[in-house]
């Protein structure tokens, strides 16, 4: 078990280490921070000056080593757009993002499983087709559009629920539903599937043949051995929402979280903190990562971690 | 001896086969629709410039905001509608199949290339050079996703090209794992192993035995993937880092249709459904190719069919009545 | 011999739908089997005989079904709505089977000692811990070393040979009158094959256990069955004692698979395979479905044979006990008859 977290560590930060270097490369080799960063009518002195102070006048090899020495000590420079540290804007718009995935992914995990388990009950059966088809239609709608018609119909409309914004649990309510979309689609698929599969299994014979009721098959076999693949597209979903669909659905609903900062970040040329906010993603999809592989470990005896 | 019959090429066969298969496809009658939909949008994007009523970037100031054809104060001239600069809502809808068109096929085919190549290497090469590329495949797949591009595409600088060449270098990853796993299995069939210890030179092996293999789950990857760089795209898009005006897209369209929400349902109602009808019947369409390649998911189709249900049925009350 | 019967199966009848069309799967099957005794069910792959057990252990599902005939426990039927609420209360209790491939069998997330308890605990309403010690005791019936140890391991930590003893104990758990063993040595090696053969003769022996052993294999059948039933295209063809169809073999197909299997003693006879293959199930032709391949069939044979008395066997076939394979000659009657 051990030797298994050093060896998933090291992936970890080999991963870390791929970001920083996509994100030198990309930066100080083909784009150029300074023209970035400041706006069109500074003049050459004060470019020059900027350049000196984040490093640009030192050779490739040297900016690289300072590059990854503020990474490690998590100093990722001013936020020019804030006017103080980019990681401080990041640990203050987390929270507000993982408020919204918390119950927009936490949705979508409650309601799949049920949904999936209905479906596989009698695959091919009516209630299963309507489920497979919406659950199609969830997977083909952009969460941008979703959000967009949600806040059509129920704040203009209907004048329900708020546009945008957060303050009351209101709020909450259109960004996580349009949070949850795809991910309560890919899942409820998941679980149909692979109950399905499950309930073909030749153990679920024995388990039949020993004349224990269908009830007592889903509960305590069928069900539990769906969970690995069940928490394994649960985890690529958490990844995705963190590392993209929130940046869209905050956009949409002007949630204020880390999402919503990025493409302001982007909008004014903050290179610094959006260097912040892709890092500490980065480093959260790597613990998450690693907490999936020791939960693994402890439902399925047969994996190996050697 | 039925394997020597029919890997003789004879063209009526393949006809008849084309046939039986577009038999089958009419039979899955939402496999159907779906591909006659992309006909129709590929169709349509070809076709922009001849069939879109007007000029997509036309403005026209006092026809501004105007709701749909069905709508009062509508105009037939503008089935759509128009946007807050007087632009024909069709019309742009039609030239934005383009864009998601191009863009979505030029990055499966891109990204595809990189990935069967990086496959092909890995798998044949094996060992170090395999682990290496595994590695970095591995790796880039826990890149944080969108907001790795939307970094890439700020530095960059956004537009169609920037979009392709960034969609294209992340979204290789999944090919290139399922070109290895295929070229690993295919190498231990027994045949190839033959071909191999006989001194049959790599290049002729890739090409006589293992391409072959990769077709069929190639082109369901490819497929999937299609929706997904669709909607990436989309997403960007948006997010205004994709497509840049003057060109048009249809997550370009829903953005600007946005602080017209209140007023002008239309503007994102009509490009959204373009997205909407693209990725759907792509997924339909791949659901079909993928039962239909599998012979095994084939039966287990069938066996929960309406037909497999009516027949057990009729087995049951003939055994009634006798 | 006037022993209980346990186990009624009467003309049934069993149909699966498949995309070609309806597969006939078992079309005319009866059994009967008493209490203690040992059955043998013999016949190639695909004739019908894993579905026959099966549909007596409640096992078939969609897109199968029984579409006639019945099967009775203690002269009351499994079938049907009512049948339904009986059967659960026999089946796993009364009625336990084992499969042929242990590697699969068994549910690879759950340890051994929770599998081996879960029926005691449903059946006999058994506490966790009285479920455990009892799961214990069966693991070293059945020959299992270290017994306590295997109670929480899983499937993945045992030979195929161990998992197909787990499965055994499992199936004795709850002391049931019937056991029935599809196929339980096919997937093992030979070696394991003989103890897991013995192992079946020796619990019946202790228990009065009855056995459905379901194989293609006639050697499994002389060496352990009293009786033994044939199966060809999902009908049974011939029934009767397992020595007088040895000796006096009615029906064609018998004696064809008899001329196929190499006897034990060595005698150097030839032998010999039977020409062509099993007819297909959807859609089969009236009358005896062994007749393409069957050397004396007429014309007559296109109307089917009833099952019919024949020198103390039961034989479907309208020329019961002509020597097939060697035309001309008629099969003496055992003697004593």
């Amino acid at each position: 078990m051990g030797s298994f977290i050093v060896r998933r560590l090291w992936h970890g930060l080999l991963v870390v280490f791929g970001v920083s270097l996509t994100v030198f490369v990309v930066t100080r080799l083909f784009g150029d921070p300074v023209s970035l960063m400041l706006p069109l009518s500074a003049s050459a002195e004060q470019r020059l000056a900027f350049a000196q102070q984040i490093g640009l006048d030192q050779p490739l090899f040297v900016q690289f080593l300072r590059f990854l020495g503020d990474l490690a000590t998590f100093d990722f420079g001013q936020s020019l757009w804030q006017r103080r540290p980019a990681i401080e804007v990041v640990f203050e718009r987390l929270p507000m993002t993982l408020m919204l995935i918390g119950a927009g992914l936490g949705t979508a995990i409650v309601l799949s499983i049920p949904l999936g388990m209905i479906a596989a009950l009698r695959p091919g059966g009516l209630v299963d087709r309507i489920i497979v088809s919406t659950g199609l239609l969830g997977l083909s709608m952009p969460q941008f559009w979703v959000g967009l018609l949600l806040i059509m119909v129920f704040a203009v409309q209907l004048r329900l629920l708020p546009t945008s914004g957060m303050g009351t649990p209101m709020h909450l309510i259109l960004p996580a539903v349009t949070l949850a979309l795809t991910p309560l689609a890919r899942l409820t698929m998941l679980v149909r599937s692979s109950m399905i599969d499950e309930l073909n299994q030749q153990y679920v014979r024995t388990v039949k043949a020993k004349g224990l009721p269908f009830s007592h098959i889903l509960r305590v076999h069928t069900l539990r051995n769906i969970l690995i693949s069940f928490l394994t597209l649960t985890g690529w979903e958490l990844i995705s929402t963190l590392a993209g669909y929130t940046v869209v659905v905050e956009t949409v609903f002007a949630w204020p979280g880390l999402g919503l900062t990025a493409v302001q970040a982007i909008q004014r040329g903050d290179l610094f903190l959006m260097q912040a906010i892709v890092f500490v993603i980065a480093l959260l999809i790597v613990l998450i990562n690693i907490v999936l592989d020791i939960i693994f470990k402890m439902i399925d005896p047969r994996i190996d971690l050697n | 001896m039925s394997a020597i019959v029919s890997s003789k090429p004879r063209n009526p066969t393949r006809l008849a086969v084309l046939r039986g298969l577009l038999g089958e496809l009419w039979h899955d009658k939402a496999g159907f629709v779906g591909f006659v939909v992309i006909l129709l949008i590929v169709a349509m994007a070809l076709l922009a410039p001849w069939i879109a009523p007007h000029d997509p970037a036309a403005q026209n100031v006092i026809a501004r905001l105007r709701p749909p054809a069905w709508l009062p104060n509508g105009d037939w001239n503008h089935i759509f509608g128009t946007d807050h600069l007087g632009r024909d809502v069709l019309s742009r809808v039609i030239w934005g199949a383009r864009s998601t068109l191009l863009i979505g096929a030029s990055v499966v085919l891109f990204s595809g290339t990189i990935g069967v190549i990086v496959g092909l290497c890995a798998g044949y090469a094996g060992g170090r050079v395999d682990s290496v590329l595994m590695r970095i495949v591995d790796i880039q797949v826990s890149f944080p996703g969108i907001l790795m591009i939307l970094l890439i595409v700020s530095v960059l600088g956004p537009s169609t090209l920037t979009m392709i060449i960034v969609l294209s270098i992340t979204n290789w990853m999944i090919y290139a794992r399922q070109v290895r796993s295929i070229v690993m299995s295919v190498r231990q069939v027994p045949y190839v192993e033959a071909a191999e210890v006989m001194g049959c030179p790599p290049r002729r092996i890739i090409f006589r035995h293992i391409l072959p293999n990769l077709i069929t789950p190639l082109l369901t990857v490819g497929i999937l993937e299609f929706t997904n760089i669709v909607l990436a795209e989309a997403a960007v898009s948006f997010l205004g880092l994709g497509v840049q005006p003057p060109a048009t897209s249809w997550g370009l369209d829903v953005a600007s249709g946005r602080d017209y929400i209140f007023m002008a349902w239309w503007l994102i109602t009509f490009p959204g459904l373009g997205i909407v009808l693209t990725v759907l019947s792509i997924n339909l369409f791949a659901n079909w190719v993928r039962v239909t390649t599998d012979p095994q998911e084939r039966e287990k189709r069938f066996a929960y069919s309406k037909t497999a249900r009516r027949m057990m049925r009729a087995a049951s009350e003939k055994a009634v009545t006798q | 011999m006037t022993r209980e019967i346990l186990l009624e199966v009467d003309h049934l009848k069993v149909d699966f739908a498949s995309r070609a069309g309806l597969v006939q799967a078992i079309s005319d099957v009866s059994l009967t089997v008493h209490k203690g005794e040992t059955l043998g069910l013999v016949g190639e792959s695909g004739s019908g005989k894993s579905v026959s057990a099966q549909a007596v252990a409640g096992l078939i599902s969609s897109p199968g079904t029984i579409t006639g005939g019945d099967i009775r426990w203690r002269g009351q039927s499994l079938l049907g709505r009512k049948g339904e609420r009986y059967a659960r209360s026999v089946r796993g209790k009364n009625i336990a089977m084992i499969f042929q491939d242990p590697m699969t069998s068994l549910n690879p997330l759950m340890t051994i000692g929770n599998q081996l308890g879960e029926g005691m605990r449903y059946h006999l309403g058994y506490s966790h811990a009285q479920a455990r010690k009892r799961a214990e005791e069966l693991l070293g019936a059945v020959g299992l070393s270290a017994p306590a140890r295997r109670l929480d391991q899983y499937p993945h930590e045992l030979s195929g040979g161990m998992r197909q003893r787990v499965m055994i104990a499992m199936a004795i758990s709850c002391e049931p009158e019937l056991l029935i063993a599809d196929e339980p040595t096919t997937a093992l090696d030979v070696t394991i094959q003989a103890q897991i053969l013995e192992l079946l003769a020796s619990l019946q022996q202790q228990l009065g256990l009855a056995i459905i052993l379901i194989t293609h294999d006639l050697g499994v059948v002389a060496g352990l069955c009293a009786r033994v039933a044939v199966m060809y295209a999902g009908r049974i063809v011939e029934t009767g004692d397992v020595d007088t169809i040895f000796e006096t073999p009615g029906h064609p197909y018998t004696q064809g698979l008899l001329r196929s299997t190499p006897s034990l003693e060595g005698t150097d006879e030839t032998l010999l395979s039977i020409e062509g293959m099993p007819p297909s199930l959807i859609n089969p032709p009236p009358g005896c479905a062994f007749l393409p391949r069957c050397p004396i069939g007429t014309d007559h044979c296109r109307k089917a044979p009833p099952m019919q008395d024949w020198n103390g066997s039961v034989v479907r076939c309208w020329k019961a006990g002509t020597n097939a394979w060697l035309p001309g000659v008629m099969l003496e009657p055992a003697a004593g008859l």
